[in-house]
């Protein structure tokens, strides 16, 4: 039987490792070799790593930070931010990346993902999917770090995913980002329901029971960023993980 | 030391960082002057069957690997696309593969299951010892592929994992051994494995 899967989701600006609340207000949380390093004592099951600044600066990724990620991760490594071309996910592969995330350039032009997939196989290549309910209440797929609404259905879009070759989904709930309440279960449900490929919930982790709650509504696995790196009211900085006997205990 | 066959398949890097934190030298090489003086080998691989192949031709190393994997009895590790690129054909591909393991590779089938079979699932070693010395019990491994070994020698099964039935997760054939899994993914249970790779006879 396949484990249940559990991973933290880092994100990187400039300085270092931030975490934001609904996309936005990042707040500095640490050193992202110190982070990867904590996770690996804690034996992460998969860890992501994705690169906020990349696409709203408008560069590529940067290898040579990842490169070093990397180094230090002896666990699945996913990557996401500012990948646009072959070139990129080929390189991204080189340095030591298991997993290359597309997010912007799918949105604008799907058949980017067949051409990657064909390449580099589906494995490799994960589709990542942002979602926010917009000002009429309707739930779409946003681009650009969610500042560009595509209109598109979350779970026609992923079904579009799937059939250009991605091999996995990464579903982002904007809306719960760093917002402790717990997944967007209905739409994790749509999404997963939709998909024949495993779809990787994101986005309001609040607690343990959280996580099994994703995989109750079909998610192949649970994501989070603020549960793992804050602790307490007052969201103090502490990384943390659970055992399994942690997670059983919190089924 | 462990030299690692650099066909442009994947990532090498991982497997090259995980022996290094082991404390076991290594070499990523196409070079068949260097493979034809390897005394273990990796071949890893993450990709389609096909271009699996192609690579191994156009970089001219199959004759190479061939005399020193089936004429010296040096002992390679093949890991997932690696270890399927060792059987007759996949279903993946048309192109014939080694042919050395006399297996095909197939893909999962079946209601209920998501393909690929992505994440940690744990195997079931045949016997104890060997790839799986001193492992926690059941050891756990990180699984992505779509495809698995269909093996015509029970004698192969080195162990076995489920996903929607069981399949053949490691395989060994005299010298010539594979793993489905990812065991420079896999953390504590991968830096035995390939620990234990090291040290086999």
């Amino acid at each position: 039987m396949l484990g249940m899967r559990v991973i933290p989701v880092l994100l990187l600006a400039e300085d270092g490792l931030v975490k934001t609340v609904r996309y936005k207000t990042p707040t500095y949380v640490g050193d992202p070799i110190n982070a990867v390093r904590i996770f690996n004592e804690k034996e992460v099951d998969e860890i992501f790593v994705l690169d906020i600044r990349a696409t709203p600066e408008g560069r590529g990724p940067d290898f040579e930070r990842i490169r070093e990620l990397a180094g230090e991760c002896f666990m699945p490594l996913g990557y996401g931010g500012g990948v646009r071309t072959l070139g990129d996910i080929d390189r991204l592969i080189a340095v030591g990346v298991e997993k290359v995330a597309v997010n912007s350039r799918a949105v604008e032009e799907p058949g980017f993902m067949k051409e990657a997939a064909d390449r580099f196989g589906s494995s490799t290549l994960v589709a990542s999917i942002d979602v926010k309910t917009g000002f009429f209440g309707r739930t779409t797929v946003w681009s650009a770090g969610g500042k560009r609404d595509s209109k598109r259905d979350p779970a026609e879009f992923a079904k579009t995913m799937e059939g250009m070759g991605a091999g996995e989904i990464l579903l982002n709930s904007i809306d719960r980002d760093g917002t402790f309440s717990g997944y967007d279960l209905d739409l994790i449900r749509r999404v997963a329901d939709a998909a024949s490929v495993p779809v990787v919930a994101c986005g309001g982790a609040g607690s343990l029971g959280d996580l099994h709650r994703a995989i109750g509504a079909h998610a192949s696995a649970a994501a989070a960023g603020s549960l793992f790196v804050f602790q307490g009211p007052h969201r103090a900085v502490l990384i943390s993980y659970p055992s399994p006997n942690d997670l059983e205990a919190a089924r | 030391m462990i030299t690692i066959v650099d066909y442009g398949m994947g990532n090498l890097a991982s497997i090259a960082n995980m022996l290094k934190r082991i404390g076991c030298p290594s070499v990523t090489t196409a070079d068949p002057a260097a493979i034809a003086a390897a005394t273990r080998l990796i071949l890893p691989g993450v990709g389609a069957f096909d271009t699996g192949m192609r690579n191994l031709r156009e970089r001219g190393v199959v004759e190479v690997l061939e005399k020193r994997v089936r004429g010296d009895g040096v002992p390679l590790l093949g890991i997932c696309l690696g270890m399927q690129l060792l059987a007759w054909s996949s279903e993946e591909g048309e192109l014939p593969g080694l042919g050395w393991l006399e297996a095909t590779a197939v893909r999962f089938r079946g209601p209920g299951i998501k393909v690929p079979h992505m994440g940690w699932n744990t195997v079931r070693p045949r016997t104890p010892g060997g790839l799986f010395e001193g492992l926690a019990d059941p050891p756990r491994f990180y699984f992505v592929h779509a495809y698995h070994l269909r093996l015509d020698r029970p004698e192969d099964l080195l162990g076995e994992t489920d996903h929607g039935g069981p399949f053949p997760s490691a395989v060994r054939s005299g010298n010539l051994l594979g793993v489905q899994f990812h065991p420079e993914k896999s953390h504590r249970f991968g830096m035995g494995l390939l620990r234990n790779f090291a040290g086999i006879a």
